[in-house]
């Protein structure tokens, strides 16, 4: 006998409970989690660098490192003596939720104020796969071209807030910055866009400047 | 590539529902994909033929609804959908003052089912048609 049983569940759920189990832990340590989203070579790691350099001492601060196969980046944020866990996705093209689980135990939580996701570089499936984290921010690059919202909506209508990195070309490269700002708009006319430059420096007070507002909302709310 | 985990997200909404329903065999799926999201439809298609083999949702169809962007104009109050890659303005008056929402679901719908043979502590044997 043939029956039509209704069923109207997301695909992803199973990835979606255990994002909010994520969400719990970090906010039971009392951190603000944030997952950086890009393509490949946008500027992921440098801008978690670029960052932490520029963050006040006391800020402790920690990062997830999610790559397909290798280990570079991780290497690049422990020369900075910060604690780092790599995960390696085995080939899979995003990070998702139950790997972020599995790094927590090699984290020293309750120590951290904040931590940074680095999600393997891709455009499309990062946006779809929920991690826990508090900000999902979208870094851009101007040399990928200021058609990215038009084509990849998906992601950056999960956008918190929305860097424009590699700025210093700006000026040399047919970036068309009003392009790229409607695209934005259209998407999420409330996600703050942060133009910058993780080489030059220029653009990232701005940039931490919310971030650490960001940061002092969820102590507030989590009071710790 | 990047339909593979999805897939595999489907497969195990659908088998999970069949076994809550004792089904023997699933026939067809219904799903919903947002045309937002970009997510293709012939890989998914692909990699579930690939991943449902030896399980009771080999051979069923998938039916693939892509649920388009809402595009909605802020000048002429005109909605209309969208898909990437976006268009800057609105299709009916030129204006750029719109805003674009939803095209993101990714939906098991329905599933049809044939049922399990009804022999008392039946397992559900594999059938050999
Ligand atoms: N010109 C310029 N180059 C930059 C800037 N920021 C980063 N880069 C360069 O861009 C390249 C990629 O930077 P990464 O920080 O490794 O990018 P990523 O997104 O972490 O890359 P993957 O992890 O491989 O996806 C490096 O060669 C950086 O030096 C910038 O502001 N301006
Ligand atoms: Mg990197
Ligand atoms: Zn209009």
């Amino acid at each position: 006998m043939r029956t039509n049983i209704p069923v109207v569940k997301a695909i992803l759920q199973a990835n979606e409970a255990v994002a909010s189990e994520n969400r719990t832990a970090f906010d039971a340590a009392g951190l603000l989690a944030v997952n950086l989203m890009s393509s490949p070579g946008a500027g992921k790691t440098s801008l978690i660098l670029a960052t932490v350099e520029r963050l006040p001492d006391t800020l402790k601060v920690g990062v997830i490192e999610g790559d397909i196969a290798s280990t570079l980046d991780a290497e690049r944020i422990a020369a900075r003596n910060i604690p780092v866990v790599q995960i390696n996705t085995g080939g899979a093209c995003h990070l998702d939720a139950p790997m972020i689980r599995s790094a927590l135990p090699h984290l020293p939580l309750t120590a951290l104020d904040l931590l940074f996701i680095e999600n393997v570089g891709n455009l499309v499936c990062p946006a779809e796969f929920d991690l826990g984290a508090h900000l999902n921010i979208v870094i851009a690059s101007v040399p990928e071209g200021h058609d990215k919202p038009y084509k990849y909506p998906g992601m950056f209508q999960k956008a918190d807030g929305v860097v424009l990195n590699k700025a210093d070309l700006l000026e040399i490269l047919d970036f068309d910055l009003e392009a790229f700002r409607h695209g934005l708009r259209i998407l999420r006319p409330d996600a703050p866009l942060f133009i910058l430059s993780c080489r030059t420096g220029d653009g990232l007070e701005t940039w931490i400047d919310w971030l650490m507002g960001q940061y002092r909302l969820r102590r507030e709310r989590h009071g710790r | 590539m990047h339909e593979l985990a999805i897939t595999q997200g489907i497969l195990s909404v659908v088998l999970e529902a069949a076994e809550a329903a004792r089904a023997r065999r699933v026939l067809t799926i219904d799903l919903t994909v947002g045309a937002l999201t970009g997510y293709a439809e012939d890989p998914i298609r692909f990699y579930f033929d690939l991943l449902s083999r030896g399980t009771p949702a080999e051979g069923a169809i998938l039916r693939i609804r892509r649920e388009p962007g809402q595009g909605h104009c802020q000048t002429c109050g005109a909605t209309f959908p969208v898909e990437p890659p976006l268009s800057p303005a609105c299709p009916f008056c030129g204006s750029v003052e719109i805003r674009i929402h939803g095209g993101t679901h990714c939906l098991v719908e329905r599933i049809e089912v044939e049922d399990e043979d009804e022999h008392p502590g039946g397992e559900g044997h594999p059938s050999g048609q």
